[in-house]
């Protein structure tokens, strides 16, 4: 049964994918990928990884697309604006991920012997992650928190019409 | 559900995220729209998630997951400004097409 929701949601992910780069309208990219978000926390939860996928949901389905959702209707963008790549770089692009994914593939041949350890049930529920992320990883938390703000303070000055 | 997960090779999910990074890297290669450049990169970014969690749960180590935590607030800060940047292209260029930005080229 895992094997089957895990095929099913793996396609369902790859085709939505294909779909954000293939399809002409933005809006349409960003509406597929949502489905791909969506089909990546699905499997998130079949790796009992609980917490990342509410986060994944709401941080990038919720905000993050809403965000693009909002400038590509701010900037009125649809079919007949989209700008358009000759065939031969597209063939190019093609050929070029192409190549990269036998790479990947082919590294992935030598590495067949990885140590699994056995499974423990709370390793992803938030309890857990709490406890390692205010423990271990304190600092960079903290650290995050000022990139925050950074990132905030760029995005409204960015935003402004004139800075005087 | 305790031996469930170990039925799917690790494999697969590398295989899986691999995909998605390459469908990601021609998404960036394949567009020209600016904006759809960036949701390749945001691809990328998840296939990566994708990759660490599985490790993270199949050896068993929660460090992974806070990692990808991190991954994800990252990538926030990232998208909103990048995506001030591309208005402010926009506000000048009447137009999100990369190839119009091209005033370094010597």
């Amino acid at each position: 049964m895992t094997v089957y929701l895990f095929a099913i949601l793996g396609v369902f992910a790859i085709l939505s994918a294909l779909m954000v780069v293939l399809t002409k309208n933005p809006i349409h990219s960003i509406l597929y990928l949502v489905l791909t978000f969506f089909a990546i926390a699905g499997e998130y939860v079949l790796l009992n990884a609980q917490f990342l996928a509410i986060v994944n949901i709401i941080v990038y389905a919720g905000a993050i697309m809403v965000l693009f959702l909002f400038v590509v209707m701010l900037l009125n963008l649809n079919q007949e604006t989209e700008p358009h790549k000759s065939v031969l770089r597209k063939l190019i692009a093609v050929i070029a991920a192409g190549l990269l994914l036998v790479v990947l593939v082919g590294s992935l041949k030598g590495a067949d012997n990885m140590s699994i350890k056995p499974f423990s049930q709370n390793t992803g529920l938030i309890e857990n992650l709490g406890k390692v992320l205010f423990n271990d990883f304190l600092l960079p938390f903290e650290v995050s928190a000022i990139l925050f703000l950074a990132a905030m303070v760029g995005a409204v000055m960015l935003g402004k019409k004139d800075i005087k | 559900m305790n031996q469930a997960i170990h039925t799917i090779p690790l494999d697969w999910y590398i295989l899986l995220s691999s995909i998605l990074f390459c469908i990601g890297v021609m998404g960036v290669l394949f567009r020209r729209n600016a904006i759809i450049i960036f949701m390749s990169i945001e691809l990328m970014l998840n296939a990566v998630n994708l990759l660490l969690v599985a490790f993270s749960a199949y050896h068993n180590d929660a460090a992974g997951q806070v990692f990808v935590f991190f991954t994800m607030a990252v990538a926030a800060a990232e998208i909103a400004v990048g995506l001030a940047i591309l208005v402010v292209v926009y506000r000048n260029t009447k137009s999100t097409d990369i190839d119009v930005l091209n005033r370094l080229k010597g």
